[in-house]
């Protein structure tokens, strides 16, 4: 974003268009992505497993798959102890420079809740799915919003509906739900015939 | 000595310019604002539970009534999400209906935000020439599946309903009506002084901070970065199409308005080309089992609305009812840099950049 | 009415002043029914709509029954106000508005008082109704109500400096403060009004008077974008009439002050159009700048509160002190 035009760009079509071609080369966010033929999923997931394994924690990540029908996403499952270091990790390594928290979603799986990150990298568009398990009594996941901002409103709804905590959160209240709301909606047992409904 | 006191603003949840029941508490001294704490909520109706009970056609008249004012995009992003899941193939036709009522109802949403915008200024004209030209294209829509603003029209797999005759003429024509009225806004609008004076340099941020709090859209291009899902991430047929993508690069509420309306002359151009190319015949729905009941797993789609990336995660355990649906709202997502920006600004501001955020509120408490 | 108030005050004559005053407030009243009327027709043509159609016919009786629906409202004073400034309020703002009518000459005969002080009279008077609207805002109890009547405070205060000072190149040009003069020292042929010759003073006085009406694009102590409605939040049913019947008297009054002090009053455009009579000329005109004032409504965004300050002191009293100099070295230079 070095180069910035001294006027407003947009005020007509063809104007816009010899600017959209012009942001092609000046902006560092959209950079061609060289393919290499060994790069398919698979071979950059495995990768990616092992540098984590590597830099992180050799029992870092529990599961990596790809998610064929979601075009390909790399998915991972972290461990929670190591996740504040992972999405570190992920943050900064060049490769991933994941700078983009597209989706934050929590999940009652049952006997355990996980939160789901989808995390991409507007420069080298590589994406990637995380799941972050935690136990359903006390449950609790280090917050991502000191590296992500837009995790904070995120993690207040799935605090809220989920109930899960996020230590290092700056401002953990209910987003959606009334202060004084009794219970977590989203959880499976959640009983809605609730008096105050 | 004098002193002088911090003054408690509620603004909402019953504000004129909060769009909907959204409320934002401001400490103000003077006119000034020193925080500002958003407090949402209040349309809550917990569509992602009720989404649990319900099977997945059943789930797209819910999507009409997160964001009333884009309801087309939201039917699109759950049953592509769907789609995806299942690996159904969907006609062309049906495709291409869906595109033209998307591309349409950018439009309209972008005409919505237009006036409520000038209205939050102070102008009250725009509003009402907004709103005429938006019902030509409510018009199209009643006569395609007879609703006005929630319209339920989209299936897993294709459309509900097949272009009545003449339709496509209608869409066509629409083009070039709008064109025209659009040079006319520009004229009333865009040159103002005192329009300008009110949001030029206004709720400016970088593209840092904008990636940061992860805006999309107009919120997000207004920064200079080329992040359009249609472009970045083709879906639908959008690769078909020759359009531009609009970008800016001041980050400021005049720029976000420019990009808006910019978007209206590229969906234009969309709709120009996706009516000549439409397919003479077809099919309107493809080959979906009578139960939809997409395998376990999950998936997330997203698509580009009219407010930036909307998103649809669905966990899946191979029942007809979704395990765990969850929509990434943009108007949620990208009202949270709001706090950031209102800092030092004046109460007058607070109107002028909440505007250009462009929020429905149905979306944000979902 | 003139020989009237010369004599001293009796009884007689204090009920003649009272008759004329009830028939013209009537007057006022009707005028201020139909500018409302006039103004929603304006501005629906401008906006594609049709305006009030309903209320008999073609809606001409929509702001009759608006004010008599807003008479027979429940009458709710807050219970935090301050009752008695609450009370107050609205009266304060409406009786100056009303009383700056009197030194408006509409023809050579017809006029209620020939004030040798007249413009000073109306500039002192309808200052006065900012206290109205302070007050009202402030005793609402209520925060809304408070930045607008704030804003009003320092918007009114502002702009009364360039609207009088804008003006002391007409009074230069005619010598006297007087209104029936100022319309006097004007001809019969448009380029004899002061319109032309004290182009500057014109252009700052109608900026500054649409400030003074608090209308769009000035509009901020009621900016219901931002302030709900303003001053004004917390009143409803008749004392909510009184502050919408100031304002409009204050179109009125603005209307007709423009009309004088420019517009050269009764006198024709061109000398041949004498034989019109001299209230129809004057109240055509009086008309257009209704509708000038209505038109802005519809066409223009509300300016910023800092903007509006930074450009009352910066560029409105520069300009109308500009216009002093210029009229003062004509005079002297020209015309002596």
């Amino acid at each position: 974003m070095s180069d910035k035009p001294e006027e407003t760009p947009i005020t007509h079509a063809t104007e816009s268009s010899e600017h959209a071609e012009q942001v092609e080369q000046d902006n560092d966010y959209v950079t061609e992505r060289t393919e290499q033929v060994e790069d398919t999923p698979q071979a950059r997931l495995d990768r990616l497993v092992e540098q984590l394994k590597h830099d992180i924690a050799e029992g870092a990540v529990e599961e990596a798959v790809i998610n064929e029908v979601n075009g390909h996403l790399p998915t991972i499952t972290v461990k929670k102890g190591h996740w504040l270091a992972a999405a570190h990790w992920l943050q900064v390594n060049k490769d991933w420079s994941c700078d983009y928290l597209r989706n934050l979603a929590g999940v009652d799986l049952g006997d355990e809740l996980e939160v789901v990150y989808h995390l991409i990298s507007l420069q080298t568009r590589r994406e990637i799915a995380v799941h972050v398990k935690t136990e359903r009594e006390q449950p609790s996941i280090p917050s991502v919003t000191p590296l992500w901002p837009t995790a904070n409103w995120n993690e207040r709804e799935v605090y809220d509906l989920l109930g899960i905590d996020f230590p290092g959160h700056p401002d953990l209240r209910r987003i959606m739900m009334p202060d004084d709301w009794v219970g977590h909606p989203l959880r499976k047992d959640y009983d809605p015939s609730d008096s105050e409904v | 000595m004098i002193r002088t006191e911090e003054l408690l603003l509620n603004v909402g949840p019953q504000h004129p310019s909060t769009h909907g029941v959204f409320r934002i508490v401001l400490k103000l001294d003077g006119e000034v604002i020193k925080e500002a704490t958003p407090v949402m909520g209040y349309l809550h109706r917990g569509t992602e539970k009720l989404a649990e009970q319900l099977n997945y056609t059943q789930i797209i008249p819910y999507t009409d009534r997160m964001d009333y004012v884009s309801a087309m995009t939201n039917n699109y992003v759950l049953v592509h999400a769907v789609e995806k899941m299942m690996s159904i193939e969907v006609p062309e036709r049906a495709e291409f209906m869906r595109l033209i009522v998307m591309e349409l109802q950018r439009v309209a949403s972008h005409l919505v935000w237009w006036g409520t915008y000038l209205l939050d200024i102070g102008a009250m004209s725009p509003f009402l020439y907004a709103f005429r030209d938006r019902e030509v294209i409510i018009d199209l829509f009643n006569e395609l599946c007879g609703a006005r603003l929630t319209y339920n029209y989209m299936r897993v797999g294709g459309v509900k309903w097949d272009a009545p005759s003449g339709w496509i003429d209608k869409v066509r024509d629409f083009v070039p009506y709008m064109r025209k009225r659009l040079k006319e806004y520009d004229k009333l609008v865009s040159g103002n002084e005192i329009f300008l004076a009110r949001i030029k340099g206004v709720g400016k941020y970088d593209a840092q901070t904008a990636i940061a709090y992860g805006l999309s859209g107009a919120n997000l291009r207004c920064t200079g970065v080329n992040w359009d899902l249609r472009k970045q991430e083709p879906y639908s047929l959008y690769e078909r199409f020759d359009f531009d993508v609009p970008l800016s690069f001041n980050g400021d509420c005049y720029d976000r308005y420019l990009l808006r309306i910019e978007e209206i002359v590229q969906s234009l151009r969309i709709l120009e080309q996706a009516v000549e190319q439409f397919p003479s015949g077809g099919e309107t729905m493809g080959k979906v089992p009578r139960v939809i009941r997409p395998p376990a797993g999950e998936v997330y789609a997203r698509i580009e609305s009219p407010r930036g990336e909307i998103g649809c995660y669905i966990v899946s355990k191979g029942k007809a009812e979704p395990y765990r649906l969850k929509f990434r709202r943009p108007s949620f997502v990208n009202l949270q840099i709001l706090p950031e920006l209102l800092v030092g600004q004046s109460m007058t501001n607070l109107i002028t950049i909440l505007g250009g955020v462009d929020i429905v509120v149905g979306e944000v408490d979902c | 009415m003139n020989e009237l108030i010369q004599q001293t005050l009796t009884w007689q004559n204090g009920l003649i002043f009272l008759g004329w005053a009830i028939v013209f407030l009537f007057i006022v009243l009707g005028f201020v029914t139909y500018a409302i009327y006039f103004e929603r027709k304006v501005i629906g043509w401008m906006q594609f709509r049709h305006g009030p159609t309903r209320v008999g016919p073609l809606g001409l009786l929509q702001s009759v029954a608006d004010v008599l629906k807003l008479l027979i409202k429940e009458d709710t004073i807050p219970q935090k106000a301050d009752r008695t400034l609450f009370i107050l309020a609205p009266i304060i703002t409406f009786v100056p508005a009303f009383a700056v009518l009197a030194v408006i000459p509409y023809t050579p005969s017809l006029y209620f008082a020939d004030l040798n002080v007249g413009l000073l009279y109306y500039a002192a008077l309808s200052s006065l109704s900012t206290i109205g609207i302070i007050l009202g805002g402030w005793a609402s109890n209520n925060k809304y109500s408070l930045i607008g009547g704030m804003r009003s405070a320092a918007q009114m205060i502002s702009y009364e400096i360039p609207l009088v000072i804008s003006v002391v190149g007409v009074v230069m040009l005619s010598g006297g403060l007087s209104l029936r003069r100022i319309v006097e020292g004007q001809g019969s042929n448009f380029w004899e009004w002061n319109l032309l010759p004290q182009i500057i003073g014109f252009v700052v006085f109608m900026i500054a008077a649409v400030s003074e009406l608090n209308r769009t694009p000035f509009d901020l102590p009621e900016a219901e974008s931002e302030l709900v409605a303003g001053y004004h939040v917390e009143y409803s049913g008749f004392r909510f009439a009184f502050f919408m019947l100031a304002e409009y008297v204050y179109v009125f009054a603005i209307a007709s002050l423009t009309t004088v002090l420019f517009l050269g009053g009764w006198h024709p455009p061109l000398a041949i159009l004498d034989f019109i009579p001299g209230l129809l000329w004057f109240m055509l005109k009086f008309v257009c700048v209704v509708f000038f004032l209505f038109w802005l409504r519809a066409t223009m965004p509300r300016i910023r509160v800092d903007q509006l300050m930074s450009f009352g002191w910066k560029v409105l009293l520069p300009l109308a002190l500009i216009n002093i100099f210029v009229t003062a070295a004509y005079i002297e230079l020209v015309v002596k």
